[in-house]
């Protein structure tokens, strides 16, 4: 089961942060802190696993991310996850945000932050992954987004008339 | 400006939203949703939100769904109006909004979702009409809820057929459908076994198949890669298929997974290498838990083998940790056995300290008595180097292998000394507590320590634990090498005293045992030991247990004769055959879960048939108890405090309660209820009624006058000592001075607590009868743990709170005999009569008891958690308790532990 999903850039900044499992705010705020301490510390190149912080369960849970330029894309995941395939479901994420946003960058995150939430919702729910087909999710999204527009429109209409 | 900016969005929701758009609305969320992110409280909006998901409009009930999973927690008092609209979406037939009201459900998880909920879910999910997209999300919703409360998801119809959709033409629906079951097979085999099969010819299907058959779910030439991962996991919930037929399909599946990992990559990018080796990985993780194939679990191996030099990294260390699991098999030790070079060298140079631990865990792993002197040898040099933050870790490994595989225990003897002038500060107490027990059983090493521990010391600096062992050593066996010149009596002496000023108390304390013992052993150097101990900085040290200790030794020595001294100073007995405590630490500090323990992993093997059978289970049971006693046995750190407590005890209730003597007879029986009779002579009665809350509690006093005559001059008063008097507030009203014949009056006591007490407020009582003063004292039953409030929580939260309440301070255990029969539904009753919620199936272990509280009091709420296992044939109970306060656990202990 996946824990956690954060998203931080390289200052350590959260950009987007899904628990899965209830914790206090503190609590969150100090996991997002621990996290990019173990996380910021390693080198490129090195392997994308390592075990979690004490705040989040210690070794029973593993930190599986990939840093993209500016983000790190952390995932918190228990033993009965699979290193590899997370990590694809990381890359199929920002894949995802790539296709949404064009070149999504860190900005879009802060601006879209109900977006970059629907997007992952289409992905994990409860912890649990719902769907790994791109294709799938784009067309949620972008269902998503036509019935947006379509109630904007009506909504914009109604109070021209008015 | 995050300040301004709250007010502002603060002020736009208090002023009604009919001012504002919906796009206004969906804006102000996000941003609150941006504060919260950045760290803000955000304690307002919810309502806002509620009242958008309720919202006929897509854009505004998504926004509301948003806000809710994001921020509400499980206990909102909003939970009921968010059920109301969540109720409304999944009636609604439109799969868009049955999706985002099933994903709230998936996301929030809280038990009274799960009330309202649990039966809707499962008809959802297996409804003929649900289409697709809305199936996938009723299979994991229901998972989560199955998750936070199994107990109200019962299994019914539905369960045959989840089964069938493993079946089902989307494979989207397949994977959260294989998710689920994979969950419910775990706990419920039998249930889910026909998953077997179709789970084998799904994934024969996804194997064989073209990567263009499945179109959108090929990922980078991959066909289904995360499916595939997930049936082969769902299959590793079972033992391989009795069926023949079955069974060789499922061989091919997999030798064919081993072969494509083979063939050259269909891409160069790394995600067509990481989707194939997931599926690679898993597929080996089954051969591996089959444990049946010798060919496979051999090719597995190999194919492992050339991961280890693998230029990604992520493959390297996904190889090692497979390989761990693999070592413990029979069938492939031997081949595991044949990459130890590669693993050294793995250790010795590779730059993540991720990967350098997985090798680390491999070689402990593979390590057995043929190999184990190089293995030993290696983890030492490697520990020279290691990163801090694996140091202890190792050096436990290094120590439990080390005497798990000496064949003569002078190299064990070394390689503990090594690990001590190595990584001294990483050694704790298990690891030399255990030295000293293994040289003091066997009588062929002794000579040998003596001499070892000697030649040790001599180094100008030597870490302080191996003063210890020194210390200790050198007490008992010194004698053994003492004809030797260059170690005489006084020289050892003289070396050993060399290090006193230098160590802490502890180590200070156990070197004045060492003197003792040497005046015992080496009469000669009597009186230059005599002055030493006489000595100021000795006699008048201002540390109570040096000084005690100096004392009483010196005495000693002066008053006995050389055969009492020699009684007294006897060598230390061999201590009985325990089981290394170090085990015990080293799997407290890895956790259960995912321990690459060799123990574990062989007792798997033995469920299949042969191999020698280690006890690991029994081996933890005793070291839990073994530890502390065997400290006891040292004798080290006896601290007098015990002593202090006491004495403090008798004083303070002396000059509290000189006059009358306080009854206590029936205080005992009300720790676990609230309501009786406490007292009670011939002339009155006196019965309790109490309640409590959070930290307020009410308690009536009924006192019944049993005479026909009346009592006159009534008075009672509610004493308490000093310290508990800034603890606990009572109030008690006035009563009547008057009580007639066969009458009962009514008193009522306001009770307060402001923090933890472990003191008990006293009752008073006085009236006239037939001319003569009545005193009555008793002790009033307000505990500690009458401020309970209990706490529901999953097996996960449970334990992942007992490991984050680890520190020694926290705990507090106690084993007693059982008082009174076991039976298992009164300790029920006692258990939750004692304030705590009664966790069932949170134990492995049907048989114990856990709970979890939480203790309110005016400054402070702790939480607590407590177990109690019983141990029917030896009638013992042990209780552990573990809170966030030392003083808490400690009472709550004692008074708890009065009870069976």
């Amino acid at each position: 089961m996946i824990k956690a999903i954060l998203i931080f850039n390289n200052h350590g900044k959260p950009r987007l942060s899904k628990f899965y499992e209830h914790y206090t705010e503190d609590t969150e705020q100090q996991i997002i802190r621990e996290t990019f301490h173990l996380v910021s510390k390693r080198d490129e190149n090195v392997c994308n696993f390592l075990e979690g912080g004490m705040l989040i369960g210690g070794s029973d849970y593993k930190l599986i991310y990939r840093h993209y330029a500016t983000l790190y894309f952390v995932f918190c995941v228990d033993s009965s996850e699979s290193e590899l395939g997370i990590l694809d479901l990381i890359q199929v994420f920002v894949e995802t945000l790539d296709k949404c946003f064009e070149n999504v960058c860190e900005l879009d995150l802060i601006f879209h932050v109900d977006k970059v939430h629907n997007i992952l919702a289409e992905m994990v729910m409860g912890g649990m992954v719902l769907e790994t087909n791109m294709n799938e999710i784009i067309t949620q999204v972008d269902a998503q987004n036509k019935m947006e527009k379509s109630e904007t429109f009506i909504f914009q209409s109604t109070r021209q008339d008015r | 400006m995050q300040g301004t900016d709250c007010m502002c969005l603060f002020i736009t929701f208090l002023t009604g939203d009919k001012a504002l758009d919906g796009y206004s609305k969906k804006k102000y969320i996000c941003k609150l949703l941006f504060i919260f992110l950045l760290g803000h409280d955000i304690d307002f909006g919810h309502m806002e939100a509620v009242n958008l998901l309720s919202s006929n409009k897509y854009t505004e009930k998504q926004i509301g769904y948003l806000f809710i999973s994001v921020l509400v927690n499980s206990n909102s008092d909003l939970i009921r109006l968010i059920n109301n609209g969540i109720k409304n979406d999944l009636s609604s037939r439109n799969p868009t909004f049955m999706n985002l009201a099933l994903h709230c459900i998936a996301n929030v998880g809280s038990r009274e979702m799960a009330e309202a909920f649990a039966s809707e879910v499962p008809r959802i999910l297996v409804a003929g009409d649900t289409v697709d997209s809305v199936k996938q999300s009723a299979a994991l919703c229901l998972l989560r809820l199955n998750r936070t409360s199994p107990d109200l998801v019962p299994m019914g119809e539905w369960t045959a057929r989840v089964v069938h959709l493993l079946n089902d033409q989307h494979l989207g629906v397949v994977t959260a459908a294989t998710s689920l079951i994979t969950t419910l097979a775990l706990k419920s085999p039998d249930d889910f076994k026909t998953s077997v099969s179709l789970a084998i010819a799904r994934l024969s299907r996804i194997v064989t198949s073209a990567s263009i058959d499945l179109q959108d779910y090929t990922y980078y030439f991959v066909a289904a890669p995360w499916l595939s991962v997930k049936l082969l996991r769902l299959l590793q919930c079972y033992p391989p298929p009795e069926d023949a037929a079955l069974r060789s399909r499922l061989t091919e599946c997999l030798e064919t997974i081993l072969n494509k990992a083979q063939e050259p990559p269909k891409s160069k990018k790394v995600q067509h290498s990481n989707a194939k080796n997931a599926v690679l990985f898993e597929a080996i993780a089954l051969i591996i838990h089959h444990d049946s194939e010798p060919t496979l679990l051999v090719r597995a191996c190999n194919q492992l083998g050339q991961f280890l030099q693998h230029r990604e990294t992520n493959l390297r260390y996904l190889a090692l940790e497979s390989m761990c699991t693999l070592a413990s098999s029979e069938f492939s030790h031997e081949a595991v056995k044949t990459h130890m070079e590669t693993v050294i060298n793995a250790l010795k140079t590779e730059r993540d300290v991720s990967v350098r631990q997985r090798a680390v865990d491999l070689l402990y792993a593979m390590c057995d008595r043929s190999n184990a002197k190089q293995i030993v040898a290696e983890m030492l040099s490697y520990l020279e180097t290691a990163d801090y933050s694996i140091r202890e870790e190792i050096v436990l490994k290094v120590a439990i292998l080390a005497e798990k595989y000496a064949v003569d225990y002078t190299w064990y003897v070394d390689t503990i000394l090594n690990l001590i002038r190595i990584a001294g500060d990483y050694v704790s107490e298990e690891v030399w507590y255990r030295v000293i027990q293994i040289v003091i059983n066997r009588d062929d090493v002794q000579g040998y320590a003596a001499k070892t521990v000697f030649e040790a010391l001599q180094a100008p600096a030597c870490h302080e634990n191996l003063v210890k062992v020194g210390g200790y050593i050198l007490g008992e066996f010194g004698n053994l090498i003492a004809g030797d010149s260059r170690s005489s009596p006084l020289v050892q002496f003289n070396l050993l005293h060399s290090k006193f000023h230098l160590c802490s108390v502890p180590t200070r304390a156990l070197l004045l045992s060492a003197y003792i013992k040497f005046i015992n052993l080496f009469p000669e150097i009597k009186a230059t030991i005599q002055d030493v101990l006489r000595s100021d900085s000795q006699l008048r040290n201002a540390d109570v247990e040096l000084q005690q200790r100096a004392v009483e030794y010196l005495r000693l020595s002066c008053i006995a004769s050389t055969d009492i001294l020699a009684t007294v100073l006897e060598e230390m007995p061999p201590f009985p055959e325990r089981e290394s405590s170090i085990l015990a630490k080293l799997k407290r500090k890895k956790g259960r879960g995912n321990l690459p323990d060799i123990d574990e992993a062989r007792k798997n093997v033995n469920v299949n048939g042969n191999g020698n059978s280690e006890p690991s289970d029994k081996i933890e049971a005793t070291n839990k108890v073994s530890s502390p006693s065997f400290t006891d046995l040292l004798n080290l750190n006896s601290t007098p405090s015990a002593g202090n407590t006491l004495l403090v005890d008798v004083f303070s209730d002396n000059s509290t309660f000189s006059a009358t003597e306080v009854s206590e007879e029936n205080f005992a029986r009300f720790i676990c209820k609230n309501n009786g009779v406490i007292y009670e002579n011939q002339l009155l009665q006196i019965g309790l009624k109490s309640e409590y809350r959070q930290n307020l509690g009410r308690m009536y006093v009924f006192y019944g006058n049993k005479t026909s005559t009346q009592f006159l001059n009534f008075s009672t008063s509610v004493t308490s000592t000093d310290i508990l008097r800034t603890q606990l507030n009572i109030h008690a009203k006035t009563v009547d001075p008057v009580i007639e014949g066969g009458a009962q009056v009514q008193q009522i006591l306001n009770i307060e607590c402001l923090s933890g007490f472990t003191d008990t407020p006293v009752l008073n009582v006085q009236f006239r009868y037939g001319g003569m003063m009545q005193n009555i004292s008793l002790k009033l039953p307000v505990m500690l743990n009458k401020f309970f409030q209990p706490t529901e929580m999953s097996s996960q939260d449970f334990f992942q709170r007992w490991k984050q309440l680890g520190a020694p301070q926290q705990e507090v255990q106690k084993i007693f005999k059982s008082k009174h029969p076991m039976d298992a539904e009164v300790t029920k009753a006692k258990i939750i009569g004692f304030g705590v919620a009664l966790l069932e199936g949170v134990d492995p272990n049907q048989e114990n008891f856990v709970g979890a509280g939480v203790i309110h009091t005016k400054s402070i709420q702790v939480g607590c958690l407590l177990r109690l296992e019983p141990n029917v044939q030896a009638q013992m109970y042990r209780l552990t308790l573990r809170t966030s306060k030392d003083s808490v656990s400690q009472r709550l202990c004692d008074l708890l532990s009065e009870q069976f």
